[in-house]
């Protein structure tokens, strides 16, 4: 994948930037405004998808290498889990055992804004996994139709 | 009101038939495009913002997706021929289904009849009991956090098996 134009790319840097913040307000605000953790995490990924698009596919594995991306994919699904196994200490399982708090404020719910954070990492960078894959690995073509190289 | 979202809903529909039926693989996409952002507009509609969020991104997301591994073809259009079999297939078992799931729903009480009693509790006591303004990320993530858990657990395998699938080094 190649990049694109002068006009393209410099439009992709600075939109980008406010895409990735609003991926984050989206994912930490989860409990107060509409939204959550897979909305923000997929908006996290259209972010990335919009460097790889506008760059090509080389700076966004350059900052979010394969074995990174991977890294943080399990990070986000065991977390999640923790969350849910650390319910154990006060009761039972996803038992939301931390404090309250008030409502309307952004640290309120208990484990609510922690579960909506380790779902959105686990959603955006599994997305980006996927492009990754359907963009750098060469698609299953069947032995002796190797495919021209990558454009 | 209802006009308009009839009015959406139809212009869903000859969306679909455009995407099945045109010839050149880039318009299909794009009229896919208009089922997917129409049912958005309809989900705001009917006051799922939380909804419209995800389905507008999703389908951005798929849209992309689908466009670049239509664009990498050489050849965008396809030549239609049909395959009589196939179509005979499906006729048949969706008529099955048709005829089943007619005998099934007549038994099922009419919508919104039975008292929601669950619902309700939780409409009650959400604020109450979690604190959480969002209603719907206190019954995702509190109410009903195993439907999230298989959810994120689905998509975990599911793009592990596509990376299995698709990569090229390590293959053996």
């Amino acid at each position: 994948m190649k990049g694109m134009s002068l006009i393209v790319r410099t439009i992709a840097r600075v939109v980008t930037t406010f895409i990735i913040l609003y991926s984050a307000y989206i994912v930490v605000y989860g409990h107060i405004t509409p939204g959550g953790g897979f909305p923000g995490g997929v908006i996290l990924a259209l972010g990335i998808m919009l460097l790889m698009l506008a760059f090509g596919k080389d700076l966004p594995l350059r900052k979010l290498p394969e074995g990174r991306a991977s890294v943080l994919d399990c990070l986000g699904a065991l977390g999640f889990w923790a969350i849910a196994l650390l319910g154990f200490t006060a009761g039972y399982f996803f038992l939301n055992f931390l404090g309250k708090g008030e409502p309307f404020r952004l640290v309120s719910a208990g484990t609510m804004p922690l579960s909506n954070i380790f779902i959105g990492i686990k959603v955006g960078v599994s997305l980006f996994a996927v492009l990754t894959a359907l963009s750098v690995y060469r698609r299953f073509y069947p032995p002796g139709e190797e495919p021209p190289e990558e454009d | 009101m209802e006009v308009l979202l009839y009015a959406l809903l139809g212009f869903m529909v000859v969306g679909c038939i455009i995407a099945v039926e045109i010839k050149d693989l880039l318009s299909a996409v794009v009229s896919v495009g208009i089922v997917g952002i129409c049912l958005s507009v309809v989900f705001l509609f009917l006051g799922a913002p939380d909804i419209a969020i995800v389905q507008v991104v999703v389908e951005t997301l798929c849209l992309i997706i689908l466009l670049r591994a239509t664009v990498q073809r050489d050849d965008t259009t396809i030549y239609k021929y049909i395959e009589s079999f196939a179509v005979a297939t499906i006729l048949i078992f969706s008529g099955v289904f048709m005829v089943l799931a007619y005998r099934a729903f007549k038994d099922l009480p009419s919508f919104g009849h039975p008292l929601m009693t669950v619902s309700q509790e939780y409409l009650r006591e959400g604020l109450a009991k979690t604190k959480a303004v969002n209603f719907v990320t206190s019954v995702l993530l509190d109410f009903r956090a195993y439907d999230t858990l298989g959810e994120a657990t689905v998509l975990f395998v599911s793009i592990l098996g596509a990376i299995a699938v698709l990569r090229r080094r390590g293959r053996r």
